[in-house]
């Protein structure tokens, strides 16, 4: 059983892989921020938003979470142009991460929001400030940080979720890949490399994860 | 006039949910077996055997599924082996399911107190007896929301096998999409099937959560 | 001969050294009790005994079953020492009477009909052989710490270890578990036992070890190390200063 495994092969298509490495890393970051800020919104609205809009919220969160990413993909982008909204593939890509995302994010803050101890929301009350200045001031940025652990392990997820956009011609690592093992005919070698980068790139975002909690929580300890 | 009725795009799309369900519990059945089988590894006393698991684990859980799924595929076949979509799918998703099951279980495991190892120990219980009679009853009993929770993932995840061609119900809605002309409807009715098989498997992991939690507040 | 031997024990945490050279010889029959402050390594030594911890330099002998760090020596050496906690650690999922029978059956393969038996003589020996199918969290704390006794005789242990036993329990459910003790005491049992009741160690004991930083400070017989300390260690400990 002769088992060759050649990845010289690659050398030649390492520009196809920078492109694809480019287009994950810009799909993840630009998705990681709208996502974050989509999260942070539906929580506020489920945890103290207005209790006409909160049901809403709750389907879509539960929409997103009991159905699989493929599907929401195709949908946005084969089925919404049947009903007039046409998206190009980067855009369809992007939006489906989005609200993908932010549904998850939304329940994970959320715990973080609801882990805040009582005394916080009563302490600012008696210093005379409204509920969304609460929110804003006092109870954000610890639930995040109380959550910012399983929110970096979300994000991970969603740049590996990232792959299945290749399927609507989305240009990334994956695409990179099938794009060369359809032309060298190397289709292991090919998928180890893109397999390698995926790895790498989850390393380099945890690691970014970790240094922005460090800009954004200066203060060590979250309040329990 | 497309001459597909909704009623035929709903039939064949319950017709291919039959496969996603036999994938799903394939690879939940296998992967449990595996989970468990990494967990005495993963907690033993042996250290190859430690980070022989933890690196299966990490390899697993730190990839993407899409990529394991391409890897089976086309590995196996460099192997010689004709593998059909199927059955590279399984392979996957069993190792997929397993790695994650393993953690889960794992944490169940470690939530367990100490003294109940040094108690079964001082009974000069083995390891092994200490799993099966003293930690693993209990763990078992934490174990089943999270596990219940998890099936959910392991659904959607079969929507990968699509793409390297296994036809479920994800690659049909593609195949009478193309058929059809009509993705709005088709994507649309795929996603609800998928959401009437995956809610109330949330559902109960939450609601058995809950039942858990106000057990335990009791004792 | 002795029946449990301990030489030169020595055991580290990282850096901090715990034990410093223990050497203790305990015959049959004998019952000991381990006086000392907090963090002079009572604990510590017990669990040595029992295995729970490696240890890193010396010997330790239980009949002779030597400690070593593999499991056959170790089921060997935990098979004629019980142990009994300060936590009771009786498993929740199993009824008292279970609790009591699980480890004859799996680890010396008796029939669940004279496991059965022996649970239920061992729990009327600690006066609870009505509460058989009650489960751990239905049971006060004097209850479970007589239950776990219960669990640790079912094992026909040559010696049983007790790490401060009564110290998680409130002040009226002490006298239950101690009586016990007492009994176990009466009936040739050799106990090895810490505690902070200084009262009974003096009624029951026949002798009593004085720990003081990792090292047996003082050690005789009750009257002699509570009416006459010979260092200063043990006088301040004993408040007699
Ligand atoms: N698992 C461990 N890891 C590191 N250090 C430990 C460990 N267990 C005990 N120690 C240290 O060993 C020393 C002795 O502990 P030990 O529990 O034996 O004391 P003790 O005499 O039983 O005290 P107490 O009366 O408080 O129970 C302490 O300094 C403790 O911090
Ligand atoms: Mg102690």
């Amino acid at each position: 059983m002769a088992v060759g495994l050649d990845f010289g092969a690659l050398a030649d298509y390492a520009p196809v892989f920078a492109k694809g490495v480019a287009v994950t890393c810009e799909l993840t970051l630009v998705v990681g921020g709208l996502g974050l800020a989509l999260g942070i919104l539906c929580a506020w609205v489920r945890t103290q938003g207005p209790r006409v809009i909160r049901p809403f919220v709750s389907i879509y969160v539960e929409l997103i979470r009991n159905t699989p990413f493929l599907i929401q993909l195709f949908f946005i982008f084969f089925g919404l142009p049947a009903v007039g909204v046409s998206l190009g593939e980067m855009e369809a890509a992007i939006l489906a991460m989005v609200v993908n995302l932010g549904a998850y994010a939304c329940e994970i803050i959320r715990a973080g929001i609801e882990a805040t101890p009582r005394g916080q929301y009563e302490a600012s009350a008696s210093l005379a400030m409204s509920r969304l200045q609460t929110f804003r001031y006092v109870v954000l940025r610890p639930a995040l940080q109380r959550i910012w652990p399983a929110l970096t392990s979300q994000l991970v997820i969603v740049m590996f979720g990232s792959a299945v956009c290749s399927q609507i011609a989305v240009e990334d690592i994956t695409f990179a890949a099938n794009f060369i093992q359809s032309r060298n005919f190397r289709a292991f070698e090919a998928y180890i490399a893109a397999t390698l980068l995926y790895l790498a790139l989850a390393l380099l975002l945890r690691q970014g994860m970790r240094m922005l909690a460090l800009v954004l929580f200066p203060r060590r300890r979250a309040v329990r | 006039m497309s001459p597909f009725t909704t009623w035929d795009i709903v039939r064949n799309l319950l017709l291919a949910t039959q496969w996603t369900v036999l994938l799903s519990l394939i690879a939940f059945a296998g992967g449990a077996v595996v989970a468990l089988a990494a967990l005495l590894a993963r907690t033993s006393r042996n250290r190859w055997a430690r980070r022989g698991t933890v690196f299966y684990i990490e390899l697993f859980q730190g990839t993407p599924l899409l990529m394991q799924l391409f890897l089976f595929f086309f590995g196996l076949s460099l192997l010689g082996l004709n593998v059909p979509p199927w059955l590279a799918a399984a392979v996957a998703l069993i190792l997929w399911t397993g790695a994650f099951l393993a953690e889960i279980w794992r944490g169940c495991v470690e939530a367990i107190p100490r003294g109940q190892w040094e108690a079964s120990a001082s009974l000069a219980q083995s390891y092994f007896e200490q799993m099966r009679y003293v930690i693993l009853p209990q763990a078992l009993r934490i174990a089943v929301p999270p596990t219940v929770g998890f099936s959910v993932q392991v659904v959607k995840a079969t929507a990968l096998t699509s793409i390297i061609g296994f036809v479920e119900l994800s690659k049909a809605s593609t195949m009478i999409t193309n058929a059809t002309f009509q993705p709005f409807v088709v994507y649309g009715f795929a996603a609800l099937i998928y959401f009437a098989l995956c809610w109330p498997l949330s559902k109960s992991s939450q609601l058995l959560e809950r039942k858990l939690n106000v057990a335990h507040r009791r004792h | 001969m002795s029946l449990i031997a301990v030489t030169e024990v020595r055991k580290r945490f990282g850096a901090n050294e715990v034990l410093k050279g223990i050497n203790l010889d305990v015959a049959p029959g004998e019952v000991i009790a381990i006086i000392g402050k907090s963090g002079s390594g009572k604990s510590t030594l017990l669990r040595c005994i029992n295995g729970l911890e490696t240890i890193d330099e010396g010997s330790i002998m239980v009949a002779g079953a030597q400690l070593a760090d593999d499991e056959l020596h170790l089921r060997a050496l935990r098979l004629k020492v019980g142990m009994i906690f300060q936590g009771f650690n009786l498993f929740p999922h199993l009824s008292a009477g279970r609790n009591v029978m699980l480890s004859p059956m799996v680890v010396k393969k008796i029939s669940a009909k004279e496991a059965e038996a022996e649970a239920r003589a061992r729990l009327a020996q600690v006066g609870l052989e009505h509460k058989f199918d009650a489960y751990p969290d239905e049971l006060s704390g004097g209850q479970q710490q007589r239950v776990a006794i219960a669990r640790a005789l079912a094992m026909r242990p040559l010696a049983l270890l007790c790490d401060e036993i009564t110290s998680a329990l409130d002040p009226e459910l002490v006298n239950e578990v101690l009586q016990v003790v007492g009994k176990l005491a009466e009936e040739g049992m050799t106990l090895l036992m810490v505690t902070h009741e200084m009262r009974f160690a003096r009624e029951v004991c026949d002798r009593v070890v004085f720990m003081h930083q990792g090292r047996v400070h003082e050690i005789g017989p009750p009257d002699i190390v509570f009416e006459s300390p010979k260092t200063l260690e043990l006088r301040q400990f004993l408040g007699m200063t």
